[in-house]
């Protein structure tokens, strides 16, 4: 195996990792990534691209690889689109091409590329137009199935992922040199500093050159500088983490690849993890990325960055079979040939486009040095086999080669400072983008990602900046020298910068991951699109998963030099989060399945469970829906029992999921008064009154009761599922609109167990509850009625005499935790009555049998006229909601009212969401009469019935109208009738 | 966002339930004769400003404030943040 190994690097040849990819059982070492490994295996051809499916290879050896996307089988599921760059070789890890079909080497939808003269730029915006009907019916599938990336598993995903935050000083971001030497003299200085990198490995580009830093190699000074900090206790490291994204305020959100790099998750261990960081500084030291020059097949496996075969040579000792053409406007091409000649590598040519540069350093090799030179095109099926030149005399020459390392400069990685939309402004010293000027919240840029490329520099200017933020945080100065630098080699740059080597009409990639060309750029140009932003949508230019991280700029420099312009003023787009794809699993994180959000559990719940409940989830509750017995097959039959029995005898409901809010103060009651549209102002102590409440539009917001408890003390019920938004209301009108009021309210709805006990029986039930001293009696505890008093001698509790379900009813609230015994001793006493728990389905078909609104009517689109309460909305008072209510589009003739109906066939079955059209008219929207709210299958009256709102309903009682429901294909002729369909006169609950 | 809250320190946004625009403060005199206008206007009428912006702000999973938030829309930098409370008494909201 390590035959295809040189002696250095950072790998451990003692440790061989066994993997495979597409299938093909494989060796690496440890300290290999996925795309090193395969490398020193001699595969080059990794996948195929979105649209031609042309054979591409890898071409960086980071997180910008464009075309090494490969998908991960993991933990029993896959794992798509992950960078063989960025993946550790583990034992066993099993790696596919993605694309492609029926394999990599012979992908059959490579035809494209054989069709690609009508597959350029805006293809899609111009074919499939029309015929409108096959855009969903053919053309998208198919170009779903030809493009896209790996294909998701789509079994639910086997890891965890957690969430974390952090707090610091001084975030840096990218443990390369400048990273670590900053890191170090903060922390040294005494500020809290978080170093995050992306590479398990410290040292970023330094493990790949082959600097001599304070006498040590790169990787070894890293690591030693590494070994300093992690002996501070204001220091932290976090490594195969990557910071994604830029927040306002100095957040930052941050991806660690916990692990990743095994086979499977140890147990308690997540996959990810996503931390938000909090900082009061950052420093973005996240290097820069090498641009290629765009020429004619320029995408050909083999082909690659020269920094990135830099890196597989040094730092992954991978031995480059065959030669190596490199092809450079930098001195980056001087660096590589040598680099690669000091590891006996064969190096065929060196091709440099300046004319005027000295190459002492090659004197004596057999390099081929072709000074004003240019590649023009590439030759090879699956991988280059030779390039094209243009000499500087103009002649063309034709060179075998197995590999060719491009390098046009490098763009610094300024995506992290304009996420807050600085936009990024154009360097004529570096031929590309630097951050803007100034950066928010306190952010600065240092090293490469500032435009510095001599390691020297970095660490002179580097310095100068973190003395500057070390200074800003309060800490005082330290001493330092800076570190020596040897075997450098000066990053001079092209003046003149070569973007792409126009050649006849072949095609020049620009962006790789959505094989975006130089005439596809042009075309957009000449089809007028000038913007940038146009030019993006359009072409896809930089839109892939990569960002653009390798396309943008000479993007760019083709556009400018189409419109004439310079790339300054052709300007840029700007980059937002994230710099590298996160999982959508990561930010779940734990909020997934039955936790995707907290799970509220009533007091008798347990109580409820051992009685073989069935449950229901309402918003964040979960309720006991109904209570079936032996016998009972279908929740019907359950349901219509615990109705007959309730209406008959006695039956017990857990209510404490409505909202309590408890109110005291001198003004409680003016205040109630005002967020109430009906009166409360002479509400006795001792009684509940029934409150409507409008939202300040004049819609209806909520409705409850509230019981007056003492001269200053209210407690005020809401619904169930308005109560944080009620109690939100509340606490804006009392601090923002009436300060002066002397009001205070507390949710109390969690603080007790409260039980509505209904039926003719209810009173005789509750006289043997609450203690002897206590009169319930009709004439002293009559409708409406509320105190404190205790039950089962001596339990502190509330007794309210309300009715949702039309009966003779009460509510006893005790505290929470007595819930359970409340209901087990409540149906224990009522057992002589034969009393019956019930569940929210029960009580749903009694408040419609009764009428009663409830939030299928309080749907926010609803007046208190609709419901048939107008009267509710006092015009004696001030109240929210109570002018608006009054304006005229609300108060037309014709509204709605809130009736009930009762199929004319009582085999026929209503269904709330049906339509409401008069007898005979055409149905569609113009005819439209009404809406059913809430239906229910009524045990008392044995029919179907239902509530909803009609047309100048109050006036249609009698009529014969038609219930559509299009879903069901439904057609039910029903009548109109009251809305209360049980007891209609409240004789029931008064008796 | 980091909300500075005035009572609590530098608090997450998270926690806080953003309402709108602090104008919604000012609820107009119902007594007066052009009130329905008034209401319609306090109701229905915003202005967008790109830049500084006064808005309400509750500490839902805090102390269940509400706070005037002083806010740049465009960089969204905070430049105050006062309880909504205090601002009421000073404005002499009615009693």
């Amino acid at each position: 195996m390590s035959r295809n190994r040189l002696q250095s690097g950072l790998i451990d040849k003692t440790k061989e990792i066994h993997f495979s990819f597409n299938g093909r059982n494989l060796t690496g070492f440890k300290g290999d990534t996925l795309a090193s490994a395969l490398f020193a295996n001699g595969i080059f051809l990794v996948g195929r691209s979105f649209k031609y499916h042309r054979p591409r290879g890898i071409i960086s050896a980071g997180s910008e690889e464009p075309n090494g996307l490969v998908t991960i089988k993991r933990s029993g599921s896959t794992v798509p689109n992950v960078q063989a760059t960025t993946i550790e070789l583990y034992q066993g890890l099993e790696a596919f091409s993605q694309n492609c079909w029926p394999s990599v080497e012979n992908d059959f939808l490579a035809v494209n590329d054989l069709i690609a003269p009508f597959l350029t730029a805006g293809f899609y915006y111009k074919t499939f137009m029309w015929p409108k009907s096959f855009w969903e019916a053919v053309y998208e599938p198919i170009i779903r199935r030809a493009a896209g990336l790996g294909a998701l598993s789509t079994q639910s995903d086997p890891d965890e992922y957690d969430k974390g935050f952090l707090h610091c000083d001084l975030l840096v971001v990218g443990a390369g040199v400048a990273g670590l030497w900053t890191a170090w003299l903060a922390a040294k200085a005494g500020v809290n500093v978080l170093l995050v990198d992306e590479d398990f490995l410290p040292g970023g580009r330094a493990l790949s050159e082959t600097e001599i830093i304070d006498g040590m190699e790169g990787a070894e000074w890293a690591a030693s500088i590494l070994d300093k900090l992690n002996g501070l206790n204001n220091f932290r490291y976090l490594s195969r983490t990557t910071v994604y994204g830029t927040f306002d305020h100095g957040i930052f959100g941050a991806l660690e690849r916990v692990t990743d790099h095994l086979l499977t998750s140890p147990e308690g261990k997540p996959r990810q993890t996503l931390w938000r960081i909090y900082s009061k500084a950052s420093l973005i030291c996240s290097g820069a990325t090498e641009r290629l020059i765009a020429f004619a097949n320029n995408d050909r496996p083999g082909i690659i960055q020269a920094g990135a075969l830099r890196s597989y040579v040094n730092r992954w000792s991978v031995k480059a079979k065959g030669s190596v053409v490199v092809f450079s406007s930098t001195d980056d091409g001087e660096r590589t040939v040598k680099d690669l000649l000091e590891k006996g590598i064969s190096v065929r040519a060196l091709i440099d486009p300046r004319t005027d540069q000295q190459s002492d350093n090659l004197e004596g090799s057999d390099v081929e040095v072709f000074q004003g030179a240019k590649v023009v095109d590439t030759f090879g099926r699956r991988g280059i086999t030779q390039v094209k030149l243009e000499t500087s005399t103009g002649e063309y020459k034709t060179l075998d080669c197995s590999f060719l390392a491009v390098s046009g400069g490098w763009n610094p990685n300024i995506h992290l400072t304009s996420h807050h939309r600085e936009r990024p402004v154009w360097s004529e010293r570096i031929h590309s983008f630097l951050a803007a000027d100034s950066l928010p919240n306190n952010m600065t840029v240092a090293g490469a990602a500032s435009g510095d490329f001599l390691t020297s520099e970095i660490f002179k200017n580097s310095a100068k900046k973190v003395e500057k933020i070390i200074k800003s945080l309060g800490f005082s100065k330290i001493k330092y020298n800076l570190p020596t630098v040897e075997n450098s080699i000066s990053a001079k740059l092209d003046d003149d910068p070569l973007w792409y080597v126009p050649y006849g009409n072949k095609r020049a990639w620009v962006d790789f991951q959505n094989d975006v060309t130089v005439k596809d750029i042009k075309l957009s140009h000449q089809e007028g699109f000038i913007s940038v932003e146009h030019l993006k949508r359009y072409t896809t230019l930089g839109m892939a998963t990569d960002q653009g991280k390798n396309s943008n700029v000479i993007g760019l420099a083709v556009m400018a030099e189409a419109t004439g312009r310079s790339i300054e003023e052709t300007g840029t787009t700007i980059f937002r989060p994230p710099y590298n794809p996160v999982p959508i699993g990561a930010f779940a994180g734990r909020s997934r399945d039955k936790d995707f959000r907290p799970v509220r559990l009533t007091p008798s719940h347990k109580w409820a469970e051992e009685n073989g409940a069935v449950f229901i989830e309402t918003g964040q509750w979960l309720r006991a829906q109904y209570f079936p017995r032996n016998g009972e097959s279908h929740w019907r039959q359950s349901v219509d029992r615990e109705v007959l029995q309730t209406r008959s005898s006695v039956g017990i409901c857990d209510v404490s999921t409505l909202g309590k809010i408890d109110i005291q103060g001198k003004d409680s009651v003016e205040f109630i008064n005002r967020v109430y549209s009906n009166g409360f102002a002479k509400l006795p102590v001792g009684k509940t009154r029934y409150g409507l409440m409008l939202r300040e539009d004049g819609m209806v917001m909520d409705d409850g009761t509230t019981a007056r408890l003492g001269e200053n003390h209210f407690v005020m019920t809401t619904t169930t599922a308005n109560a944080v938004g009620v109690f939100r209301h509340l606490e804006f009108c009392r601090q923002c609109l009436w300060p002066h009021l002397d009001v205070h309210l507390i949710s109390t709805t969690e603080s007790w167990a409260q039980f509505a006990i209904a039926g003719p029986n209810s009173r005789k039930l509750l006289s043997k509850v609450v203690d002897k001293e206590f009169d319930i009696s009709n004439d002293s505890f009559p409708f409406m009625a509320c105190r404190e008093l205790t039950v089962f001698s001596g339990c502190r509790a509330r007794l309210f005499r309300i009715s949702f379900s039309g009966e003779l009813a009460y509510e006893v609230a005790v505290p929470s935790r007595f819930g359970y015994s409340m209901m087990s001793n409540l149906l224990a006493v009522g057992k002589e009555f034969d009393a019956v728990p019930y569940g929210t389905e029960a009580l749903g078909v009694m408040r419609i049998e009764k009428g009663h609104a409830a939030g299928n009517e309080l749907n926010g689109q609803t007046t208190a006229r609709d419901l048939g309460m107008g009267a509710l909305v006092s015009t004696k008072k001030d109240s929210i909601g109570a002018v608006l209510s009054r304006r005229e589009g609300l108060n037309l003739d014709g509204g709605y009212s809130l009736v009930g109906f009762k199929p004319v066939n009582r085999e026929d079955t209503l269904a709330a969401g049906s339509h409401i059209f008069s007898e005979g008219a055409k149905v569609n929207a113009k005819f439209d009469q009404g809406y059913l709210t809430s239906a229910a299958y009524s045990p008392i009256l044995e029919s179907s019935i239902a509530i909803g709102f009609l047309k100048r309903g109050n006036e249609r009682k009698g009529e014969q109208v038609r219930i559509i429901n299009l879903l069901a294909n439904s057609n039910i002729k029903a009548e109109v009738v009251s809305a209360h369909f049980v007891d209609p006169e409240g004789e029931k609950l008064r008796g | 966002m980091i909300i500075p809250h005035p009572l609590l320190g530098p608090r997450d946004s998270q926690e806080f339930v953003y309402l709108g625009d602090a104008t919604l403060m000012d609820r107009p005199d119902p007594e007066k004769p052009n009130a329905q206008k008034k209401f319609y206007e306090y109701m229905y009428l915003r202005d967008n400003p790109d830049g500084i912006h006064k808005e309400l702000w509750f500490h839902e999973q805090g102390d269940r404030s509400w706070l005037i938030v002083t806010r740049n829309t465009v960089t969204h930098e905070i430049i105050d943040a006062v309880l909504a409370n205090d601002m009421g008494f000073q404005k002499g909201n009615k009693p």
